[in-house]
């Protein structure tokens, strides 16, 4: 294979792990910036996205078969399903603890991880689960590359996702509100705006994402597990900081750098794809050294 | 004798152990501008505070066009159109003008009505469509009071609380603010005017009240306030 074949075999496989990476680090950012919560249980739901997209999809493709109108519908269910079950976390664990000491509502949250993913090991015995679709591998070459359909179609998904997104962040009033909540929460009550609704509204959204993400690692890897969560978890925080954490912008933009990053850091000399976490990670030692804001984020200012 | 439109009875508040309101009674009739003057710490925002719902009661009451609202959360007070202007105005820094002043008409489903209600707070603030684009922040001390009164104004409120609303402004911009007050005033909003400034707001107001240390200690027509000699003594500068 030629360099260009290389670059642009990496350039593939960089954008659907940074599609994947965006789309968890949203619900990262998203949260932080409303509640200044780092929300360590985000990467498990990703993972119950997975695997709740896997049970529709195992009753659905009865009916419609494993293509991609059964996969659609499985995400559908199970991005509305996650985000729910994204809400219910939010009311019973996290609400409570809003006005109190910081690390009480983190620690809270390793704690939902915890319950999250130990409850889906006890319920598959701790085993790799087949995510059978009856998508092939047709696709185009592009010289000696081959790309599949399954890839183009994923980081379009991504693509629409993330234009929803910010269509709904940019000109619906919850999208304002929410962005209002992360400025001023006193503010929003005076405008007559339910904070704890917009909160809960916020939880969904983010969590709907991760499931999406979850199902369409699901389709791409052809397996799923119930520890699949916790490196992509990780690493959806730190594209989520690398982005500038609490930015939404900067959340799809550190998902696709870190992403490209990694894909271009296995084909370093002297460094194989089994170094790839050590190479994400110390970008974000690297960032928070020389640039603790991220891509977007900005430095608090106070202004009277 | 025009309608009452709000009426504190015994009402106090805490925070934690500090005693902010000591029993406070005060009536705002319909179409008047009524001010609480104060020094710092008196307890004059907390009052405020305390009727938008920010802050909860530990007693007394607070009753608006007649019905109890001591208990309701503040989003659900702006629905019976009683608006608090927060001191330090907290407009949305990040959000443009417009967004700003669309946020103000959150409880609106009408975008008809949003939009005539938005040309009326651009009619009264030019400065305000010019930048309409611009994020809050951008906006100059003046121009952000400006905003954060029209964003008020998008609720069309019937009473209008106002903390501080010259503070940190020149004089020429605080004669302004004052004129708006009075427009507004004059279009049919009754106003709870907060001030530190108590020149300006007994030139504006009906009615006054002296809060001392969370306790009502004074009350009367703007006109006697300004003669009386121990207002003039601490809050007009002798």
């Amino acid at each position: 294979m030629s360099t260009f074949d290389i670059f642009l075999q990496q350039l593939v496989n960089g954008l659907l792990l940074g599609s994947f990476y965006s789309l968890i680090a949203l619900g990262y950012s998203m949260v932080y910036g409303i509640i200044k919560l780092l929300n360590f249980a985000h990467g498990d739901i990703y993972m119950a996205g997975a695997f709740v997209g896997l049970i529709a999809l195992s009753f659905v493709s009865g009916i419609v078969g494993a293509g991609w109108l059964g996969i659609l519908i499985s995400m559908v269910f199970s991005m509305i399903a996650v985000g729910l079950l994204g809400v219910l976390i939010q009311r019973a664990a996290y609400r409570p603890l809003l006005n109190a000491p910081r690390l009480s509502i983190l620690i809270t949250a390793i704690g939902v991880s915890l319950v999250l993913y130990n409850s889906v090991m006890v319920l598959t015995d701790g085993e790799f689960k087949a995510f059978t679709t009856d998508l092939g591998f047709a696709g185009v070459g592009l010289g000696n590359v081959h790309i599949t359909y399954t890839q183009i179609i994923l980081v379009l998904a991504t693509a629409a996702l993330m234009i929803s997104l910010n269509l709904f962040i940019s000109k619906t009033k919850y999208g304002k509100a929410m962005r209002a909540i992360a400025l001023d929460k006193d503010a929003c009550r005076l405008m007559g705006i339910n904070v704890n609704k917009i909160i809960a509204i916020t939880f969904f959204i983010g969590s709907a994402l991760a499931a999406a993400a979850g199902i369409m690692a699901g389709v791409y890897y052809g397996s799923i597990h119930f520890f699949m969560g916790f490196v992509l978890g990780l690493k959806a925080f730190t594209a989520a900081v690398i982005g500038g954490i609490g930015s939404i912008p900067g959340a799809m933009i550190g998902g696709l750098v870190l992403g490209l990053l990694e894909a271009a850091g296995t084909q370093l000399p002297f460094i194989g794809s089994e170094w790839k976490d050590v190479f994400a990670f110390s970008i974000l030692i690297l960032l928070l050294v020389f640039k603790p804001t991220g891509i977007l984020g900005k430095t608090e200012t106070e202004r009277m | 004798m025009s309608d009452v439109i709000l009426r504190l009875q015994n009402l106090e508040t805490h925070y934690g152990k500090i005693h902010a309101l000591r029993g406070i009674n005060l009536i705002v009739n319909e179409g008047q501008i009524v001010t609480i003057l104060g020094s710092n710490g008196a307890g004059k925002s907390t009052a405020l505070k305390t009727i938008s719902g920010l802050v909860q009661a530990s007693a007394g009451t607070v009753e608006f066009m007649g019905q109890d609202i001591t208990k309701e959360l503040p989003h659900n007070i702006v629905e019976t159109g009683l608006i608090h202007v927060p001191e330090g105005r907290r407009i949305f820094r990040d959000l443009t003008v417009q967004e700003n002043l669309d946020l103000g008409a959150y409880t609106l489903n009408d975008d008809v009505e949003r939009r005539k209600r938005m040309h009326h707070v651009f009619d009264m603030f030019p400065i305000l469509k010019e930048r309409r684009k611009q994020d809050g922040g951008t906006l100059s001390g003046g121009e952000q009071q400006m905003l954060a009164i029209g964003r008020a104004m998008m609720v069309e409120p019937k009473l209008l609380l106002l903390d501080e609303p010259s503070m940190g402004l020149a004089p020429i911009i605080v004669q302004e603010i004052m004129k708006i007050i009075r427009t507004l005033n004059k279009e049919g909003t009754t106003i709870l005017l907060v001030e530190q400034n108590a020149k300006m707001a007994l030139k504006l107001a009906d009615y006054g009240y002296v809060l001392e240390t969370g306790e009502l200690v004074m009350e009367g027509y703007g006109t006697e306030l300004k003669e009386d000699e121990s207002i003039v003594k601490a809050y007009l500068g002798a």
